[in-house]
């Protein structure tokens, strides 16, 4: 049964398209996919303090890719480039999620302490790992799925602490070298989900907007393709 | 102090009190000026009733035991209630059974996301005239009733809810990855979609194009003719039961709000052919939808068709305001 909310209906102008464009790992990805859809990023590229850019055509709105889904499911953004991490962890908001935009690679997985027995020990002995991660419903997810019992323990900051300190056993995060990992003396354990750039838009823009749309979404396909 | 109540629940002061009124009123107007009278039932029911209605999709969220031990829940629409009602106590009359109601409905909630766990519905039911009279009947009313809360940008939204299930049997998909599929698709999740198609085999390229493709057709008439140059037997009989209501509509000169769309996917058990959605531009959440469903009353023991549909009522009123200050500003700045 669908859920209703009141206070989520955010009013929008009409007016071009508002894209949200992620800050962070994946600016330099998104910034690029736009250029090779033909928008312009000056703006973006500029060290304006500013957060709204015309992108000939489109208004292009800066912010934390985690906020992506929060603008776009309330239609105060038509549409928006976020990590799937993000799509994951935040699984409740009702975006279409249209296109993999194929960068921002990355994978979701359990890593634990090189050579350290502790996850598979405390599972057995105690019943259940402690798992220290940004991503709680993720791990939540990938251990009720896998049949197994975790405490999971949501932290904030650098995770790779956790596991060192001994606030818990191993931990869920987002791996693009491996480099950090390796870095603290962590390995992989399991892989969770293949992580990209995917590209959502709003449900109500998507049905009152439809040529702008998919004319946007063909043209991000068309550049990320290639 | 402030003492609290339960999230997902409000308190109403007398100046959105007498705008919620003044909506109601119209709307109740409205539905009474097309001969639907208005109707009440409880808001508890027997958990088993309502389960019987709403097939194998959750019922109400709020159950709890009665005096007696029996099992009690909180209605999550006014449909199945409604179809429990015409079956039970409309025996010696002949349909059809034009209804309408304005009543709270409860559902659950995910915490901090602004979301209702109680609200009010305000809508309509038709009971007794089939597809497609009954379904162009009711998206006058709709239309009429868009026109009375001053939404003239509002669109509806139209769709079939058999079409997926019948597409993905055609391609001998059943079962679990079905329902899997039918939750991404109604979703809109296409890279997932396209993924589970991957794996499933002696489906070719062009099939998993096909289902995507269908998903994101939109649009006037012309998408059925493209919906038809794609698809199979199932994309061939969806499309025939909308052109059918697309023509009703149009001879009533009732087509212009109206968007066809194969895309649409609603998450209620009991509907069978025609679905409905309602969308304002000033809003970025639908303000409510409908549908037939043409099984529901013979689950109840009296088999007839039915359709209806219904706002959220406080998201038409944000949708009201919205409208208004789009109204201003435009006029503001003399376009």
């Amino acid at each position: 049964v669908s859920t209703v909310s009141v206070s989520g209906a955010t009013a929008r102008a009409a007016g071009p398209l508002k894209l949200a464009v992620p800050g962070g790992a994946l600016f330099e990805g998104a910034l690029e996919a736009l250029d090779r859809a033909g928008l312009d990023t000056s703006g973006l590229r500029s060290d304006s303090r500013s957060m709204i850019f015309d992108g000939s055509g489109v208004t292009l709105v800066t912010m934390r890719p985690s906020d992506v889904p929060t603008y776009v499911e309330a239609g105060a953004a038509d549409l928006g480039i976020t990590g799937k991490d993000v799509l994951l962890e935040q699984s409740d908001r009702v975006v279409y999620e249209l296109l993999d935009l194929g960068f921002g690679e990355c994978t979701m997985v359990l890593a634990g302490r090189k050579g350290d027995e502790r996850l598979g020990e405390d599972e057995r002995r105690l019943g259940a790992m402690r798992i220290a991660t940004k991503y709680p419903r993720v791990a939540e997810r990938h251990f009720e799925q896998t049949g197994r019992q975790a405490e999971v323990i949501e932290v904030k900051g650098s995770v790779e602490l956790a596991p060192l300190v001994g606030l818990a056993d191993g931990i869920v995060d987002l791996v693009a070298s491996g480099r950090t990992l390796a870095e603290n003396d962590l390995e992989v354990r399991e892989e969770i989900a293949r992580c990209t750039a995917r590209l959502v838009a709003n449900r109500v823009s998507h049905k009152l907007r439809p040529r702008e749309v998919d004319e946007l979404t063909a043209r991000l396909r068309e550049a990320t393709s290639r | 102090m402030i003492h609290p109540i339960p999230p997902g629940t409000r308190d109403i002061l007398p100046e959105e009190m007498r705008e919620l009124r003044e909506l109601e009123r119209r709307l109740a107007d409205t539905f009474s000026r097309f001969g639907y009278g208005e109707v009440g039932t409880p808001t508890i029911e027997y958990d088993e009733v309502l389960e019987r209605g709403n097939g194998r999709t959750a019922g109400s969220a709020y159950r709890f035991f009665d005096e007696r031990g029996d099992l009690l829940a909180l209605r999550s629409d006014m449909t199945v209630p409604i179809a429990r009602m015409v079956a039970g106590r409309f025996g010696g009359e002949e349909p059809p059974f034009r209804l309408f109601y304005v009543a709270r409905a409860y559902r659950p909630v995910r915490p901090q996301r602004g979301q209702m766990r109680e609200f009010t519905q305000a809508g309509v039911e038709l009971i007794g005239t089939p597809a497609p009279e009954g379904t162009a009947d009711v998206i006058e009313v709709l239309e009429a009733a868009l026109d009375e809360a001053g939404l003239d940008r509002a669109l509806i939204g139209l769709g079939d809810a058999d079409l997926y299930r019948q597409a993905l049997a055609e391609l001998g998909i059943e079962g679990e990855a079905r329902d899997s599929m039918l939750k991404r698709l109604a979703a809109h999740d296409l890279v997932g979609l396209q993924e589970e198609l991957e794996l499933i085999e002696g489906i070719a390229d062009e099939q998993r194009q096909t289902l995507v493709a269908l998903s994101q057709l939109r649009g006037s008439r012309e998408v059925l003719e493209e919906a038809r140059a794609i698809g199979g037997e199932a994309v061939e009989r969806a499309t025939s039961r909308l052109a059918g209501t697309f023509d009703e509509l149009e001879r009533r000169a009732a087509a212009d709000r109206v968007q066809i769309d194969l895309g649409l996917l609603r998450d209620l058990g009991y509907y069978t052919g025609a679905i409905l959605e309602i969308y304002d531009p000033a809003v970025g959440h639908v303000l409510g939808g409908g549908g037939r469903y043409d099984g529901l009353l013979a689950r109840f023991g009296r088999d007839l068709p039915a359709v209806g549909f219904s706002f959220y009522l406080e998201r038409v009123h944000v949708a009201q305001a919205e409208e208004e200050r789009a109204g201003k500003g435009e006029r503001g700045e003399a376009q």
